[in-house]
């Protein structure tokens, strides 16, 4: 089967400093398969190559070496941007717009027919929750505003496959949501979406597989609950009004036990603790619970491991014979 | 080319939202009140007067657009990051630019339309109460058609200043095409006498030099018949098509450098 996106050995270098310009590698060697109907979280920290990677698959940049396509076609296809969709980063779009001249252009530039346009403008907008704003110019939006109009443009056509970049960025909690069951609601529909977080929290609520990059370089890749990362470490507890004896019982078994404000405790158990187990034999000593939290390394933490282990976490060297 | 229609119909809406043809109404209040004035001051002249003044500001007026509009057709979508959404859709970056410079040309045909429309309103004005015997002394008749030529030259000039504009825009900053842009369009008027350097010069390597900027700075000059028309010499068709056809090979050189440069660009 075709793959959705893939990407071979796809590295980029950017030349720094005026008088001698010196290559710094931006992404070294980043091969991913994407199937169709995936939908893929491409993770990392702040300046990891998440949109370097991006900004290749749509042309915006071209590789040093390597090579990538979308639907089985190379990047540079006019034929296959009919068929994608994309959210940049922070988008900007030309403020003198109104939202739906906005869509209005792109729709144009698709090609779509007139009553396709008149169709489809309005229903984006109202899936996006864009409603009287839309008639207003882009420069009076709020940066969520705008977030939600990059997201509106990026699916206008219908596309097979979407790019987000940092798609939850700027959006309040009712726009998270809202943005994550949009993205449910494409999958479902069978559209593959590829898309670049740094929240680990979005990628655990969306993602079927996951390609973690550090420093310009694949850390790791797979399907979210095999990366060994990720799997549960232990549980947290928080228990109110637990008797003092319940307590002493489950020391043994507690890997920590912490007062905290009130009569509150932390109670932290191994991955093999059992906790629905505790909380019955605590409910049943006349304790109250707050909250149950699964223990997991944090997406940061995984970066500086995987980093370490990658070798002295210095950005990778660009490789003999490159272009200097 | 559906593409580069629909930038260059952008390009064009923007042009009015952005308030560029404001400047007509000065051009009208510049060319009324100075027809008021000079039919004041001046007896017999004021006709040539007025065509010089209103050939010179429509040329004026429309350079303020080919270079200020010209200069921040690429490099403000490329600085504001407005590609990056467009270049993912079906979009070629060749049909970009040449969309660009035709909505800027769209621009500056519609407002040298209306420039040169009122400058015949005015010259119509002018001539209404002036006898026949009097009109007949003139040196060309107030509603002189040859005057179309004129401004189709100012036209010309005005579509390679645009295209310069563009090329530099395509790869510098704002500012930095706007002294290129300005720096070309300064040697270029001047440009027809470095195809004579040998006469006021004996290197061979200067001349030589000297020749090869000829041939690659535009030679504005020959767009210049403004003297010509408004003192009733005749200004050749031939003369015009060649002139045309000059224009058409530089903007077309202009246009390809500009697409091999801003094709291969990175958007850092």
């Amino acid at each position: 089967m075709t793959s959705a996106i893939r990407t071979r050995e796809l590295s980029k270098d950017y030349f720094v400093g005026f008088w001698r310009p010196r290559p710094y590698r931006a992404l070294d060697r980043i091969t991913i398969d994407v199937a169709p109907g995936d939908v893929f979280g491409f993770l990392g920290p702040n300046g990891a190559g998440k949109t370097t990677t991006l900004k290749l698959l749509m042309q915006l940049v071209f590789p040093t070496s390597g090579e990538a396509e979308i639907l089985g076609r190379p990047v540079g296809d006019i034929a296959v941007r009919r068929r994608i969709g994309y959210l940049p980063e922070n988008p900007y779009f030309y403020d003198h717009l109104t939202a739906e001249e906005l869509l209005e252009y792109y729709g144009r530039l698709f090609g779509m027919p007139p009553a396709d346009r008149r169709r489809r403008i309005p229903a984006t907008l109202d899936r996006l929750g864009i409603g009287a704003e839309r008639r207003m110019p882009l420069r009076k939006y709020s940066k969520g505003m705008l977030q939600r109009v990059g997201i509106a443009q990026a699916i206008l056509n219908d596309p097979d496959v979407l790019f987000l970049d940092e798609p939850m960025s700027g959006l309040d909690p009712l726009g998270r949501r809202d943005v994550r069951a949009l993205m449910l609601e494409l999958r479902d529909q069978g559209r593959t979406i590829f898309f670049s977080s740094h929240i680990l929290s979005d990628a655990e609520a969306l993602c079927s597989r996951v390609a973690i990059v550090a420093k310009g370089r694949l850390a790791a890749a797979g399907a979210l609950a095999e990366l060994r990362e990720f799997a549960v470490q232990g549980w947290e507890l928080v228990m109110a009004g637990v008797p003092p004896a319940a307590l002493e019982r489950l020391r043994p078994r507690a890997r920590r036990i912490l007062a905290i404000a009130g009569d509150r405790y932390v109670i932290e158990l191994p991955p093999d603790g059992r906790p629905e187990e505790t909380l019955r034999e605590l409910a049943a000593a006349g304790a109250t619970t707050v909250s149950l939290n699964p223990l997991r390394e944090t997406l940061e933490d995984v970066f500086v491991r995987r980093v370490a282990e990658m070798g002295e976490g210095a950005r990778a060297p660009r490789p003999e014979g490159a272009a200097s | 080319m559906n593409a580069a229609r629909c930038v260059a119909t952008a390009v064009f809406r923007e042009s009015v939202r952005d308030r560029v043809f404001y400047n007509l109404v000065l051009f009208a209040v510049l060319l009324i009140g100075a027809s008021i004035l000079i039919g004041q001051l001046t007896a017999g002249q004021d006709v040539k007067i007025i065509k010089d003044l209103g050939l010179a500001a429509t040329s004026l007026f429309g350079l303020f657009i080919a270079i200020f509009v010209g200069i921040n057709l690429v490099s403000k979508e490329v600085d504001r990051r407005s590609v990056y959404p467009l270049f993912a859709k079906p979009i070629r970056r060749s049909e970009f630019i040449v969309g660009k410079y035709a909505g800027l040309l769209l621009t500056l045909l519609a407002n040298m339309a209306v420039m040169t429309a009122a400058l015949y309103v005015v010259l119509f004005f002018l001539a209404r109460g002036v006898p026949a015997d009097v009109q007949g002394a003139w040196d060309a008749p107030a509603l002189d058609p040859a005057l179309l030529k004129a401004l189709a030259l100012i036209y010309l000039h005005l579509a390679i200043v645009t295209a310069v504009a563009l090329f530099f825009s395509s790869y510098s900053s704002p500012m930095l095409s706007a002294v290129f842009t300005l720096g070309v369009y300064l040697v270029g008027q001047f440009n027809a006498d470095l195809k004579h350097f040998d006469r006021i010069v004996d290197s061979p390597a200067a001349i030589a030099i000297a020749r090869a900027c000829y041939y690659v700075l535009p030679d504005f000059a020959r767009f210049d018949v403004k003297l010509a028309v408004v003192h009733g010499i005749a200004v050749p068709g031939s003369y015009v098509a060649a002139t045309a056809g000059y224009a058409a090979l530089y903007i077309g050189a202009l246009l390809c450098g500009a697409i091999v440069i801003f094709s291969r660009r990175d958007f850092k």
